[in-house]
């Protein structure tokens, strides 16, 4: 009974995804703040392969999705103006930079990983507010757009029209949501769940832990740093607030909101999220306010998020 | 030469000691109840306004003693209406709260203040330099630095001297038994919280008179106080007054060769220390765990 409805439930996730750009504007969205939805989402359950499998609290995912909008982004402009070549330089510096930084970092837990973590991810902020000549400093690279997609039998317009780059960031999450999915659900995925219940009973299991960590810490940034490149395609833009701590923020909230203890949680709190920033930034100035104000909310009311209270009112 | 890089150590040693004094504050708070106050920043700001708005009415002295004790007012009041919640829960949840806290008091400030730059004037006499030869020495930034060092001083003295500061020191070490040995802890928590805003206000009055007022006054100097912290050691705090010192000076030396790195040098220098001394310089085995 229980394995047909999570397979309903997928279903209907799909098809709601699949079907996005063409009711979106139905309800007074557009075809962008959908794609938006499914990169922001992409990279909040990224954070959550980690916050909430692995039980690491990571505060600066934004550094690893920034360096992957910047890589994607510097790839256009300045190598070869390619969407796919893009993708991939902007993923494997957006990991490179996690797989050096993770080392340094596995042994500290808890509030002290947070803090290195957020520490850390203002190293690259800084590089791309001050290397002008190179990032576009304060004011975002620009000048560069994304390239139509050609794979020889066939082409795709995806350098100008939205909803085709909206299917083609969908098929870049389907593949990424399906590895994590595979990977948490593999004897590896099994070893992160054990050293998030009880580290130390892992430990004695002889589970090599701070590898186990280093090796989520890195997946965890492998995928964020995909939503970053897609998220400087998106707009065709980026600049320094991509690497930005309170962007992390933002990733931890959305997670938080959506369910931290389940794997489509994340997802449905950046929608709220997103269409939520995107509504109170259009009608007030003091969107800062709202949005400050919806953590403190969350944090006292819903601290298990949307589908953890969901999913207690269907056991219970 | 000789006198630009003086120049730049002596601004970063001011600039360290703002660090300092934001990092000893979180440090605190910190060690005793195991949250991360991201609104620090906030409340250093809310310091350097109030001192703003209340100048007009009781000068710049009496605003420099009264800001940051009211400052530390509404900390202990924050504390005991959301943070208090929170203890016990996993992390995470106060890190959450204190960031969306963060957000709402910059927002705040600019819109009661404006997003604009505002000066904060200070007396006149501070102002001009003390030798022709060190223009930058003004007899603002030696009050400042004479400041910081009396706070630091009065703050240990109150960590080692009175029932207080001993009593905060032991819960650092195990709050279990504090707790069993009949000391209140719920105001224990709230007096330390206060004790940690009460440096970020003062902070925030000294910053004004240094840097002008804007809403993101405090937000740019929350960072450097995390990496003052893990540099200096965690749970040490003698190590986070090390650390906000040496990173201050290390960003002023920056300065003079190499001006884009400015800022990136103390996560250079946070990114060496964990890699050689993972606990920090003055830092206890095995708090990082």
């Amino acid at each position: 009974m229980k394995r047909v409805s999570a397979r309903t439930a997928n279903a209907a996730i799909w098809i709601l995804l699949l079907t996005m750009p063409y009711w979106m504007g139905a309800i007074g969205g557009y075809t962008e703040l959908a794609t938006r939805v499914i990169v922001l989402g992409l990279a909040a359950m990224a954070l959550n392969f980690l916050l909430g499998f692995t039980g690491v609290l990571s505060f600066g995912h934004a550094a690893y999705f920034g360096l992957g909008a910047y890589g994607a982004a510097m790839t256009i402009k300045y190598i070869v103006p390619s969407t796919p070549l893009a993708i991939v330089v902007g993923v494997a510096v957006g990991t490179l930079a996690a797989a050096i930084i993770g080392a340094l970092i596995v042994k500290l837990r808890g509030v002290y990983f947070a803090m290195v973590t957020i520490a850390f991810g203002q190293v690259f902020y800084f590089i791309t507010f001050r290397w002008n000549s190179v990032t576009g400093g304060d004011d975002g690279l620009t000048g560069w757009h994304r390239q139509p997609l050609d794979l020889g039998f066939a082409q795709f317009p995806i350098g100008t029209n939205d909803k085709a780059f909206y299917y083609f960031a969908l098929v870049l999450f389907a593949v990424a949501v399906g590895m994590m999915a595979i990977l948490l659900r593999s004897p590896f995925g099994r070893t992160l769940l054990a050293i998030r219940e009880n580290e130390r009973r892992a430990r004695f299991l002889g589970i090599p832990v701070e590898r186990h960590i280093w090796m989520s810490f890195v997946i965890s940034c492998l995928f964020a740093s995909l939503a970053g490149t897609l998220y400087s395609l998106l707009s065709n833009f980026t600049d320094p607030r991509a690497l930005h701590w309170s962007l992390s923020g933002n990733f931890v909230i959305m997670a938080v909101l959506g369910g931290m203890r389940s794997f489509w949680g994340p997802l449905l709190g950046a929608a709220i999220f997103v269409v939520l920033q995107d509504y109170v930034s259009s009608h007030t100035e003091n969107w800062m306010s709202v949005i400050g104000l919806s953590f403190v909310l969350v944090v006292l009311f819903f601290p298990r998020g949307v589908l953890g209270i969901i999913k207690r009112r269907i056991a219970a | 030469m000789t006198q630009v890089l003086l120049f730049n150590v002596f601004n970063g040693l001011i600039v360290g000691a703002f660090y300092a004094l934001m990092a000893l504050g979180l440090s605190l708070i910190l060690n005793l109840s195991g949250v991360i106050n991201f609104a620090h920043g906030g409340f250093l700001a809310i310091g350097a306004y109030l001192a703003y708005s209340l100048m007009p009415f009781i000068g710049f002295w009496g605003a420099l003693l009264v800001a940051p004790f009211l400052t530390a007012a509404i900390g202990l009041a924050v504390e005991r209406v959301l943070i208090r919640r929170l203890y016990g829960r996993d992390p995470l949840y106060s890190l959450l709260l204190t960031f969306g806290l963060a957000y709402i008091l910059e927002d705040a400030t600019r819109y009661i203040y404006g997003a604009q730059s505002v000066p904060y004037p200070i007396p006149g006499w501070l102002t001009t330099p003390l030798s022709a030869q060190f223009f930058f020495l003004t007899g603002y930034r030696l009050f400042m630095v004479a400041l910081v060092g009396i706070a630091v001083t009065a703050l240990f003295l109150i960590l080692n001297r009175t029932r207080l500061g001993m009593r905060i020191r032991a819960g650092t070490l195990d709050l279990e038994t504090v707790s069993v040995l009949g000391v209140n802890v719920r105001i224990l928590r709230n007096l330390n919280f206060g004790l940690g805003i009460y440096l970020a206000g003062l902070a925030g009055v000294l910053a004004a008179g240094m840097l002008g007022l804007q809403p993101t006054i405090g937000t740019s100097l929350i960072m450097p106080s995390f990496v003052a912290i893990i540099i200096g050691g965690l749970g040490s705090l003698p190590g986070t007054l090390l650390g906000g010192l040496l990173i201050g000076v290390a960003s002023g030396i920056t300065t003079v060769f190499f001006p884009s790195a400015t800022e990136a040098v103390m996560y250079i220098m946070m990114g060496i220390v964990l890699l050689v001394r993972p606990r920090g310089l003055l830092g206890e085995e095995g708090r990082t765990q």
